[in-house]
């Protein structure tokens, strides 16, 4: 019997490049200054599911929220062998906090019922790891953070886990989702044949407003639709979504004014460094 | 109903038996933002068998200790200590709850913070309390927890607030705050409860095994620490991270991106998302200076940066600066140290 996997993946910048124009003069994040990568430990999920298909059947479906631009990623994951992709995409969702964000990929995941649910840990432009536990309290799943491995046998996941001081191995029931680290493995590389289909893949946010049904239409003949979904599509309670779904909101973003206090150069020479070394015994810092 | 009474909480995480560094530490900010407040701070333990470390939490800051010691709460789990802390919380209402951002905090505080449809702020690096005015509405909102952390890229920190949604919450990593010195015999008021959700309730996980691994690198008690960044350049020239390292009797550290990079293993990471430091002396190696990382080392009592580009931020913290190649610069303060005879 094989097994209905969800992984949701994250468009992120890739937060390794920052440069000067990486922020806007109002605090917030440049994103067209910065290369959009799919993010790291979310290609580890994917690899993840992609095992478990491998290894017993089944579907592997992606989904991710955010502009039609992260259609990129979900071509990324079609190419490495996901069967079927989703966007969801509404200007409703803007300015969604990490509680917002939950609810509506909850609402996404619930559509497709699946048995095993896998985010990354956490995304490399926030790091808070709060997203795949507030989706999994949402859809009543098991939550197994941190894995580092999995099986699948007579319908339990068994996973190990790290547990920071160590690593814990867990016998889990299904409905299951999973935070997965890059211990997992490494996702797969594209398959040539799938590479040459899937580049065509598009989202009907994609396609020209003039054509787009009838584009979309010859897509889906070829299996070459991504799935779009927007709030209503997946039932969302609007005021749990965007800017009234989140609890949180930014007061103030100050420029960190570095502190100068007593500063002294030195010269990247043995007679310097000697004495460099020799003020540091002077005053006690070592020695 | 009117919250501003409540109390402040402390998840006070325990492992075996054992509290973590961060609940103590935490303490002492608790006790802060309650006397702020003039409200009382309570640290929340939840296990088996462990009201003897209550003791412990009032020596380090605690007015009351909210226990609840059940068989059941015997390992952690998500679901019995989330089910738990939701049933104490919405018993008790308290104000604000922070947990220490550690695998089982990261863990836990998000899944309350769906359940109970409130805030949460991942690593903090400051907490305070404050007035805020919500710019659209223009109401206005009296002692808030002002949860600060630094935003993702350039050096700026944003403050973060939740006005409307309690308790408000946060997470903040293990050596962010200072410890208080424990009081030897101070007490507190230490208040039993039942939780009623754990009569019955079906875990979906079952725990097979549980592997310790000892912890190999101590940065936290570090006197000297010699850290690298991305300039270092490979893993290759981190070996004159480690010989500098050994000559002081100090431990290699290093920044985010040399740990992705793969330089260094991920529990030598030194700030925001890693731990955060304050030797006695911090050689900084290769390292530009973002906030993140100046966030984990920025109090060490004497910092040194060596990087090739004489504008980089690391040199506005630092007392010392060489403008130099890491390669080239530390081998001579390796001599130096060895002619010097430390």
């Amino acid at each position: 019997m094989g097994y209905n996997c969800v992984v949701c993946i994250k468009q992120v910048p890739d937060t390794g490049k920052v440069t000067g124009d990486a922020m806007k003069a109002d605090g917030t994040i440049n994103r067209a200054a910065l290369p959009a990568i799919f993010n790291p430990e979310d290609q580890n999920a994917l690899e993840a599911a992609l095992r478990v298909r491998d290894q017993h059947g089944g579907t592997v479906t992606v989904i991710t929220m955010g502009l039609p631009a992260a259609c990129t990623i979900l071509r990324e994951a079609l190419m490495c062998g996901a069967d079927k992709a989703y966007l969801v995409t509404d200007r409703r969702a803007a300015a969604s906090d990490t509680l917002a964000t939950s609810y509506i990929l909850s609402q996404a995941v619930k559509k497709l019922n699946p048995d095993l649910v896998f985010c990354g840990r956490q995304a490399i432009d926030g790091d808070t790891a709060q997203t795949g536990p507030q989706i999994a309290e949402k859809l009543g799943a098991t939550l197994v953070t941190y894995l580092e491995g999995l099986e699948i046998k007579d319908g339990f996941a068994y996973a190990t886990r790290n547990i920071g001081t160590g690593t814990e191995k867990v016998k889990a029931k299904l409905p299951a989702l999973f935070t997965v680290m890059e211990k997992c493995g490494e996702l797969r590389p594209f398959q040539a044949r799938l590479a040459m289909k899937y580049k065509k893949a598009r989202a009907p946010m994609e396609l020209p407003k003039e054509t787009a049904d009838a584009d979309y239409e010859a897509l889906k003949a070829k299996g070459l639709d991504i799935g779009q979904w927007n709030l209503d599509d997946i039932g969302c309670d609007l005021s749990r979504c965007g800017k009234a779904g989140s609890p949180t909101l930014v007061n103030k973003i100050v420029n960190v004014v570095l502190a100068g206090g007593e500063f002294q150069e030195f010269q990247p020479t043995d007679e310097d460094m000697g004495r460099l070394v020799g003020s540091l015994i002077a005053d006690h810092t070592i020695g | 109903m009117d919250r501003s009474q409540g109390e402040v909480w402390i998840y006070a995480e325990q492992e075996d038996g054992v509290l973590s560094d961060v609940a103590l530490e935490l303490l002492g900010k608790g006790r802060e933002l309650a006397g702020t407040l003039g409200v009382p701070v309570a640290a929340v333990l939840l296990g088996s068998g462990v009201e003897g470390l209550a003791a412990k939490l009032f020596e380090y800051g605690a007015d009351k200790v909210r226990l609840v010691d059940d068989p059941a709460l015997r390992n952690y789990q998500n679901r019995s200590y989330r089910e738990t802390m939701i049933e104490l919380i919405n018993e008790i209402h308290p104000q604000i709850c922070v947990f220490g951002a550690t695998f089982q905090g990261r863990d836990l505080a998000p899944s309350i913070a769906s359940a109970l449809r409130c805030g949460l702020t991942a690593d903090c690096t400051e907490l305070k309390i404050g007035d805020y005015t919500d710019p659209a509405t223009k109401e206005e909102f009296k002692n808030l927890l002002m949860q600060c952390r630094p935003a993702f890229g350039g050096n700026i920190i944003a403050t973060i607030v939740n006005p409307r949604n309690w308790p408000q919450m946060a997470t903040v990593r293990e050596g962010v705050m200072k410890m208080l010195d424990p009081v030897s015999g101070k007490s507190g008021e230490l208040v039993k409860h039942q939780a009623k959700c754990l009569d019955g309730l079906e875990l979906p996980v079952e725990v097979l095994e549980v592997v310790r691994t000892a912890k190999t690198v101590n940065l936290k008690g570090a006197r000297v620490i010699v850290a690298g960044g991305a300039g270092v350049g490979s893993a290759e020239n981190f070996k004159l991270l480690h010989e500098l390292a050994e000559a002081l009797g100090g431990t290699v550290g290093g920044t985010r991106a040399a740990v992705d990079l793969g330089y260094l293993e991920h529990e030598r990471q030194i700030g925001q998302t890693g731990v955060t430091v304050r030797p006695a002396l911090y050689i900084a190696c290769g390292i530009s200076g973002a906030v993140q990382h100046l966030a984990g080392m920025q109090e060490s009592q004497k910092i040194i940066a060596i990087n090739t580009d004489k504008d980089a931020p690391i040199f506005s913290v630092a007392h010392y600066g060489i403008v130099g190649d890491v390669c080239d610069v530390l081998p001579k303060i390796i001599k130096a140290v060895k002619a010097k005879a430390i």
